[in-house]
């Protein structure tokens, strides 16, 4: 039947030109591989935000004997000065919780914290500032405390969370582009490669597409099995990048998660997303490749 | 069949026309020698035909369609009724003989029951029943211009181009490949055959349209090769 005839054209093309069908695949596959990555690192970016912004809080450290900023001239916090704060904190509308932190629980967050290390004997408890630990509605929402109670009486520093998470995020988002930059150049490169393999494939039979124009074969039918070629050459690739991104989530869940636990890692179905993006992809760019190609070189 | 008015065709940068304002006419089952020098023109004429080239002027019709305004996705359509069969066989040399026909329906998207039915009957028309699983290169020179014009032949076209089918061949051999060409031609092909053989056009008295120089010169019925040389 039809289907089977090309079918058959197109495995001896794939076999004739076997090792650049390999180079190919190869190429499609590491291309590939660098635009997963990039992608997650994007996933990775996002679900550290999900499971960090809803963690982080916006700390109100009250004046304490330390303090040295102007607000807190007046001395350490007075009680009526913990109250109004606190009442007006709970009356903003950003603001879902507060709860307080005295020295005591802020004392033995500290030794909880920097357990076994040498620096607890050097602090006493009257050293560390009381605080209120705002939760906000939306995080981003920080400039608002910090407009309200920056400067007022009896508060030290407002202190937002976020602002140490962002550097980190920055981090990722850097990784994250070069990967995708990376892995743009050399989707590039694996589409003129297509491109060079197909010229050399439509040189190698030129008789046979010579036969097939003068039987009269339309020029869809003598491109498709050249186009499928290249086509099925990537989606091997496409499948062993797959297979790699896989197997980094693997590497992730065995080997970096268990020594950083204070965050979440991006979970199996941000692989599969990427891979069905990453599919859509090489599909795309060697069948673009292709066409382009042999509208130069098979002319009908 | 096949008319041409007043047609002309100047290759780019040259100055002598390939062909020179050519008016004629052949009509269906006929059996037409082209003949002529090398670089007369009988090249050229059948390239327009099959419309691998356009004429600088004038007008070509072939199976009653006007090939100027023929779209070019429409010529595959005109290339099926022509079949076409070259000096150098141009057969596909991996393929078997069965395979090297097969080959000409399969890429117009024949079944395998249409291609198992046709394929040996055009191959015992060739007189080569028995050498299906041959390749290429086991055959004779006239053995592979026999699997050549099973080839041009097994999709049925109206009009069998031949251009020096028998230029290879030694001429007891190539008496064989005419008396072929003269069989598909009672079938009511119309068969076009160029060549430089005269001790094949004089044998076979039929139609003979002479070129010199991108014109006709002779257009004889029943005619023969003409000057020696």
């Amino acid at each position: 039947m039809r289907a089977r005839f090309i079918a058959s054209e197109v495995g001896i093309g794939l076999r004739r030109n076997l090792t650049l069908t390999v180079a190919v695949v190869i190429t499609v596959a590491i291309s590939l591989a660098l635009l997963g990555v990039g992608l997650l690192a994007n996933s990775q970016v996002g679900v550290m935000k999900d499971y960090w912004y809803n963690k982080i809080e916006v700390s109100v450290f009250l004046c304490g004997t330390l303090s040295e900023s102007p607000s807190c001239s007046g001395g350490p916090v007075t009680a009526a000065q913990r109250d109004s704060i606190q009442a007006d904190l709970k009356a903003l509308p950003v603001v879902e919780t507060v709860y307080y932190e005295s020295q005591a629980q802020a004392f033995s967050r500290f030794k909880e914290r920097f357990k076994g290390s040498s620096i607890t004997a050097n602090v006493t408890q009257d050293q560390l500032p009381e605080s209120f630990r705002v939760k906000l509605k939306d995080p981003k929402q920080f400039a608002v405390v910090q407009s309200a109670f920056a400067g007022r009486p009896g508060v030290d520093s407002v202190q937002d969370q976020r602002a140490v998470l962002e550097k980190f995020f920055s981090l990722i988002g850097v990784l994250r582009d070069g990967a995708l930059a990376i892995g743009l150049i050399s989707v590039l490169t694996a589409a003129l490669l297509i491109s060079n393999t197909l010229r050399i494939a439509a040189f190698n039979r030129r008789r046979e597409t010579g036969v097939m124009r003068l039987v009269g074969a339309s020029s869809f039918s003598i491109q498709l099995p050249f186009i499928l070629e290249g086509v099925i050459a990537s989606i091997f690739g496409w499948m062993i990048a797959t297979g790699l991104l896989a197997a980094l989530k693997t590497l992730i869940d065995h080997r970096v998660a268990p020594l950083l636990t204070f965050t979440k890692f991006f979970g199996w179905p941000a692989v599969w997303q990427a891979s069905s993006y990453l599919f859509i992809t090489g599909f795309l760019v060697s069948s673009i490749a292709s066409m382009l190609t042999l509208r130069k070189y098979l002319r009908v | 069949m096949i008319r041409l008015e007043n047609v002309s065709k100047v290759y780019p940068r040259q100055e002598r026309p390939a062909l020179d304002d050519v008016t004629l006419e052949i009509a269906k089952g006929e059996f037409v020698f082209l003949v002529g020098q090398s670089g007369s023109g009988k090249s050229t004429f059948l390239r327009l035909i099959l419309k691998e080239e356009r004429p600088t002027s004038g007008t070509i019709y072939v199976a009653g369609k006007e090939l100027n305004s023929l779209s070019q996705w429409k010529v595959p359509e005109l290339r099926r009724q022509i079949g076409t069969v070259f000096q150098d066989f141009r057969l596909l040399p991996n393929k078997t003989v069965t395979e090297n026909v097969a080959f000409a329906m399969h890429v117009l998207g024949a079944s395998t029951k249409e291609i198992r039915r046709a394929v040996p009957e055009v191959i015992e028309l060739v007189g080569l029943e028995g050498y299906g699983q041959r390749r290429p290169n086991q055959l004779s020179g006239g053995e592979q211009q026999r699997v050549a014009i099973a080839r041009a032949f097994v999709n049925q076209p109206i009009i069998l181009i031949a251009d020096e089918p028998t230029g290879n061949l030694d001429p007891t051999t190539s008496v064989g490949i005419m008396k072929l060409l003269d069989r598909i031609n009672r079938t009511g092909t119309t068969v076009i055959m160029a060549t430089h053989d005269s001790g094949i056009v004089d044998q076979m008295r039929k139609r003979v349209i002479e070129l010199d120089a991108g014109s006709v010169v002779r257009d004889q019925v029943r005619g023969v090769y003409g000057y020696s040389g």
